[in-house]
């Protein structure tokens, strides 16, 4: 008799999580509620300003207050190689200031003391003297003739420009504009955001001197990245470095990144001979480590009169503030921006990319999304909504015109991407029946008349995840594979280690569920780990959405090897040949007399104790898992909106979601996933930003200014689901923590600017803050750029 | 602890310290403090009970609330001698030895946290409002609980979890 | 994150408060709250050399309205126990109209209302109620009581008139000339966050004619701004579109605020102009409904 898959917490049932019984005890392990013997605490001291020269740097009257026992400088790191460090990108950032600082807030000394009040209290005793240079604040500032360098420490570095990139067919593109019958233009910003995870970076370090071993506690979404980036930089043998991420309270891809604060803390630990601890505070977080978006977008788009979009124009310029510290594919130096419109069917595009160099913090990272994504897709429904506009088609009718076909699959992306599966128009459907579209429409004519002023905004989008096959992707040349480790015990419990790292995704929970539908044991039989660098099998860790599609599937295919040994085992119980023997849940049986059979557990207790002739003992193995492709989920975002013109005040009336990411493992978590991700759209549509005066002070650097809903303002979900599972997956499923974050934005966007086109505003740069709307109402134009720090100016 | 011995360090000597005495979860339990220290900061690492987290540096992101007298209150913008003689009570005192609170219980049967650093705080004040309004509805739950931030939920869960415990309470209140 | 050391106190009486902060010589500062000090001693903003803890002082913890109508808060009345009174609710709907909108749900638990109004930020909701309400501070010192109304109170930004061996005790609120009505509209970004702008109306009303008006602006100026020149247009009259409009725009014009990320000067003084207006349609329309 076959196992009934839900109850044992296969995959399809809503298991309750297994983490869950931890946290809601307040016995969660977060690497600030690691206490190692001896430890001692580090504070940062940071730049006031955002671009200086460092004339000298006075730390006499920190070392004088007593528990102080370390004050390290840049000068004192240069000594041993670590005052600059390799990033992610092939490029250096510095560890604690030498010549100068780049960006308010970068690290300019490191107090090591018995407590970190009394580490503060020495950073505020140590005396900096700056000699104040221009600032540039913005890629415009940073490409002027005659702009200040700011990586004046590189060779070969002559301005501030950080990269060109270019992808496409130009001159087909430039066919299909000449042919065009509307040409329609947008020219957007997408403003500097930050991930910023409830809690903030930090580190125990703790070398051993007697073994020669490096272990370090560290909020990070990479442990096996961190090793080998530690190994390089601090030139430790990796097998001597343990690096263990445990508890982590959140990530969204700014825990991925190797900040200063690490390094600073593992050489304090090599020169006090004790553990070190470093946690920084929301400041230190919100102004110096890896932020998100912060790109100028611009296109255009070529299109016939009956609708059909004939080619597509991008041109980006990012702005990475002072270290290029990306976390991202070293191929693709704008990430994988060119997958915009991968869901529509147009013939030509081109895509050109500039990067450049800021007095800001370092980065970017991946809020949220894989590298780029989120601008991508942005700047796709934007783009849209526009040229719909243009032509005066309905937005809905526009995409339905565009969208790729259910039998156009395997399709070719307009910037060459190979999308294997979708069912876009079904899921704009979905989404449109449950807004009630048409009425919707009715409705916002008759709130006109009346003064009032409703919007709709749609988005559709298929987005790549699982980076990546590693033909393609590599990060610092390590290719992007993930891994699983299954061992089963000889009462058929198991443990299972993967070389992903869960920050809130329920990995605990849903890997177990890969196990129980592969092998039919009890997802509550199988205990997994990550995190120990010690014990995990290697992987390049957590982002935003890469372990379904790649650990995922490492998973499923350990299980697998698991099965087909135990398939040998239960021949050889059974007396009967493997050809002989079926499957069915949790069990083989002989298939001429399908009575006689032996249970998963029962084969696991053989493999310690009656085994086959010549065959190894035991019942475990290692899956390294190279995903053939990128995972192609897909969604369908409709939001309408209520704006009050006298205010610029909008309400979310309804936001609807519609997703798909295939098999879904767990609906619960799936859904958790995805309300989180509309969420994060809602704050960045409304709310969330961070920007800098002329003086490169940040604005945004702490929870006053940098805005994050609460419970009042964020809107409610509805959500639906469509299911396609991946061809090419294991278990058919594909990754969904960041889809809503992807698509979600240009939802809500668009339908604030629907509710004001009458007015002939055709776009207001994100955050759609109050005064925004409201002056673009008021004045009936565009609002470009991120909310400047005006001062005095009326 | 053990009164077998107390390292006296440099840092240890002359440094004024006041006694507090706080009946924490239930138990009186009492330290030697200097004035700056935060409660949260006594809560965490002289005491141990690391529930009770720090999020932010501006009183915004709640996630440090305990219940002072019972009522809500964020640990990181209290001084631990302002806390003496008074009860706190932190997540580690919501179960019983035997039983979890229905709070607890709705946070997990509907998926009211993922990455946990918010839920002690959120936990904490949700019991404060369900003990003075055992029936909220949707809007006064949002609304009571504004002062705690979460980034991994989109609080739509959390809302349901304190439902659930509402119901569930009163149901057993009879 | 962590404060600078200093010296702490906690006396049990007012006497024992005011003669530490004697000692104190301007370099103590009143912890009551302190859910504006603490956060300020955290990001170092403050380091004071004492501390005087008034929270055991016993008999400051109350509201009370007087035989003569007046409104009586203590020093340690907490943000929300206004929130939550019903005879607030009842007879002062400008102070029951605030309430839920300062800071958040948790700060209210512990925050005091005549700690917020001697914080004196240009952003603090309570002293617009003040101004709007012509209320006062009851100061002690080693020399005794004073009253001192609210308009003088308050000197600059963060900056209150309060010698540095004075103890506010009490804030109070002035009987009603008439029924009270009011409200307290405020545009912020998300909960929590300090006003873009804010608008504190309080009118009393005898016979359909305003008897008394104040209207007081947040964060639209160095301090808070008293449109007094607005208020005193409604006197004598009754609440109807032109007199309404008229107010919105005179509070307007006195408002002084500075363009900055939550908005343009245009933008906040557009807003006192509309929450006005709105606040006094409110009022008009519940008085009609009423009578």
């Amino acid at each position: 008799m076959s196992l009934d898959e839900i109850k044992i917490g296969g995959m399809g049932a809503s298991r309750r999580r297994v983490e869950d019984n931890r946290f809601i005890r307040g016995k969660g392990n977060y690497v600030d509620d690691v206490v190692l013997p001896g430890m001692l605490h580090m504070e940062i001291l940071r730049s006031p300003v955002a671009h200086a020269r460092i004339r000298s740097i006075d730390v006499s009257k920190a070392w004088e207050i007593p528990g102080v026992r370390l004050v390290l400088t840049g000068d004192m790191m240069a000594t041993r190689n670590l005052a600059w460090m390799p990033t992610l990108s092939y490029d250096t950032q510095a560890v604690l200031a030498t010549d100068k600082v780049r960006f308010q807030g970068q690290e300019v000394a490191a107090v090591i003391a018995d407590d970190p009040y009394i580490a503060k209290d020495a950073c505020e005793a140590i005396v900096v003297d700056y000699e104040t240079l221009p600032v540039i604040v913005n890629p415009d500032q940073a490409m002027a003739s005659g702009a200040a360098l700011i990586r004046d420490d590189k060779e070969n570095q002559p301005d501030n420009k950080v990269f060109d990139w270019e992808v496409g067919d130009r001159s087909a593109t430039d066919k299909a504009f000449e042919e065009a019958d509307v040409v329609s233009e947008i020219d957007l910003h997408y403003p500097r955001s930050h991930p910023s995870p409830l809690e903030p970076c930090g580190s125990i370090a703790d070398f051993d001197r007697s073994t020669g071993k490096l272990t370090v506690y560290m909020t990070t979404q990479a442990p096996h990245i961190i090793r080998a980036a530690v190994a390089l930089v601090a030139e430790l043998p990796e097998h001597m470095i343990r690096i263990i991420s445990p508890d982590l309270g959140g990530g969204f891809g700014n825990k991925v990144p190797v900040y200063p604060g690490y390094v600073i803390s593992i050489l304090a630990s090599i020169l006090t001979e004790r553990p070190v601890k470093w946690i920084e505070d929301k400041t230190g977080n919100l102004i110096s480590t890896g932020f998100g978006r912060d790109v100028y977008l611009k296109g255009q788009m070529a299109v016939r009169k009956d609708g059909k979009i004939l080619g597509v124009r991008m041109h980006t310029i990012s702005d990475h503030g002072a270290f290029f510290s990306d976390a991202q594919p070293s191929k693709f130096k704008i990430g994988l921006m060119h997958s915009a419109f991968a869901c529509y069917d147009i013939p030509a595009a081109h895509l050109t990319a500039e990067g450049y160099y800021t007095n800001k913090a370092p980065g970017g990272v991946a809020y949220r999304c894989s590298f780029r994504v989120t601008e991508a897709m942005f700047f796709q429904e934007r783009m849209i909504q526009a040229a719909a506009d243009d032509l005066g088609m309905d937005q809905a009718e526009f995409r339905r015109v565009n969208l790729v076909r259910d039998d156009d699959f395997p399709h070719r992306t307009p910037f060459g991407f190979l999308t294997d599966s979708g069912q876009y128009g079904k899921c704009l459907d979905v989404a449109l029946e449950a807004i009630g579209y048409e009425q919707f429409l009715k409705d916002q004519e008759e709130a006109r008349k009346n003064g009032r002023y409703l919007g709709i905004g749609i988005s559709t989008m298929t987005e790549p995840l699982g980076a990546g096959n590693s033909r393609e992707y590599d990060i610092l040349g390590i290719k992007m594979f993930d891994s699983a480790e299954l061992r089963v015990h000889m009462t058929g419990k198991a443990i299972l280690r993967t070389g992903a790292k869960t920050q809130g995704q329920g990995h605990e929970t849903t890997w177990a569920q890969i196990v129980a539908h592969e092998l039919g044991i009890p997802a509550d039989d199988v205990v997994v780990e990550e995190g120990d660098t010690d014990t995990a099998p290697f992987g390049m860790g957590t982002y935003a959405s890469r372990s379904t599609p790649v650990a995922g599937a490492a998973v499923a295919m350990v299980a697998r090897k698991i099965r087909a040994k135990s398939r040998k085992i239960a021949a050889h119980l059974l007396e009967v040949s493997e050809e002989d023997i079926e499957w069915e849940l949790g069990r083989f049986y002989v298939r001429s007399s399908p009575d006689r059979g032996v249970t998963i557990q029962e084969c696991a207790m053989a493999a310690y104790s009656n085994m086959p002739d010549g065959m190894e003992p035991g019942l475990e193995n290692t899956a390294y898992y190279d995903p053939p492709n990128l995972t192609w989920p897909f969604a369908a975002y409709v939001a309408t909106v209520e704006v009050d013109p006298e205010t610029g005040v909008w309400d979310v009336l309804r936001m609807v979601a519609v997703d798909d990411c295939g098999v879904r493992i767990n609906p619960m978590i799936v859904e958790g996933q995805i309300m989180g991700g509309l969420t994060e759209a809602y704050a960045m549509a409304s709310m969330q930003f961070i920007t800098f005066d002329a003086e490169g002070n940040c604005v945004g650097s702490n929870y006053m200014d940098y805005l994050l809903p609460t419970a009042w303002e964020t809107p409610g979900f509805e959500l639906h689901e469509v299911v396609t599972p991946c061809p090419h997956h294991p278990i058919g499923a594909k990754g969904i923590g960041e889809c809503a974050t992807v698509g979600g934005p240009a939802a809500f966007v668009n339908a604030v600017m629907n509710a004001v086109e009458h007015l002939g505003v055709r776009n207001i740069d994100m955050p759609l803050l109050p005064d925004r709307v409201h002056e673009a109402i008021a004045t009936r134009s565009d609002i470009s750029g991120a909310p400047p720090v005006r001062t005095d100016a009326p | 602890m053990t009164s077998l011995f107390e390292e006296i360090t440099e840092t240890s000597v002359d440094i004024p310290v006041r006694r507090v005495t706080i009946t924490v979860n239930g138990e009186k339990r009492s330290a030697n403090v200097e004035p700056r220290l935060l409660l949260a900061h006594l809560l965490r690492q002289g005491f141990n009970l690391t529930g009770t987290h720090t999020g932010c540096d501006t009183t915004n992101c709640g996630a440090c609330t305990v219940l002072v007298d019972g009522r809500p209150a964020k640990s990181c913008t209290m001084l631990a001698v302002q806390a003496d003689g008074h009860d706190v009570m932190t997540v580690e005192g919501l179960a019983s030895a035997s039983e979890l609170d229905p709070i607890q219980e709705g946070f997990k049967e509907e998926h009211g946290l993922q990455c946990g650093y918010c839920t002690p705080g959120m936990m904490l004040t949700a019991k404060a409002l369900l003990e003075e309004n055992p029936d909220p509805t949707e809007d006064e739950i949002r609304w009571a609980l504004s002062g705690n931030l979460c980034r991994c939920t989109g609080y739509q869960n959390i809302v349901k979890s304190v439902l659930w415990a509402a119901e569930k309470m009163r149901n057993s209140a009879g | 994150m962590y404060p600078s050391r200093f010296r702490y106190e906690s006396p049990t009486s007012i006497d024992e408060a005011i003669a530490l902060l004697e000692e104190g010589k301007g370099e103590a500062k009143v912890l009551a709250g302190g859910q504006s000090l603490v956060p300020m001693l955290k990001l170092r903003f403050a380091s004071p050399d004492l501390l005087v803890d008034i929270n055991n002082i016993a008999d400051l913890d109350y509201h009370r309205f007087d035989a003569d109508g007046s409104l009586h808060i203590g020093a340690l009345c907490r943000h929300e126990h206004l929130e939550k009174s019903s005879e607030i609710n009842s007879r002062q709907p400008t102070i029951a109209a605030a309430a839920p909108l300062v800071a958040d749900p948790i700060v209210r638990t512990r925050g005091t209302f005549v700690g917020s109004v001697c914080h004196a930020d240009p952003q603090g909701d309570w002293a617009s109620c003040m101004v709007a309400l012509d209320g006062h501070i009851v100061a002690q010192g080693p020399n005794g009581r004073r009253n001192i109304p609210v308009r003088s109170f308050v000197s600059g930004p963060f900056q209150n008139v309060l010698a540095y061996n004075e103890l506010a005790v009490e804030a109070v609120i002035p009987a009603p000339q008439g029924t009270a009505l009011g409200g307290y509209m405020k545009l912020e970004r998300r909960v929590g966050d300090f006003a873009t702008a804010a608008v504190a109306v309080a009118v009393d009303m005898s016979g359909g004619k305003v008897t008394r008006a104040g209207i007081a602006l947040t964060g639209v100026g160095g301090t808070t701004v008293d449109a007094s020149d607005a208020a005193a247009a409604l006197v004598g009259g009754s609440l109807d579109e032109a007199s309404i409009a008229q107010a919105a725009e005179l509070a307007a014009s006195v408002a002084q605020p500075r363009s900055d990320h939550r908005g343009s000067a245009t933008y906040k003084r557009h807003i006192i102009n509309t929450f006005t207006a709105r606040l006094l349609g409110s009022i008009a329309e519940s008085h009609e409904r009423a009578a």
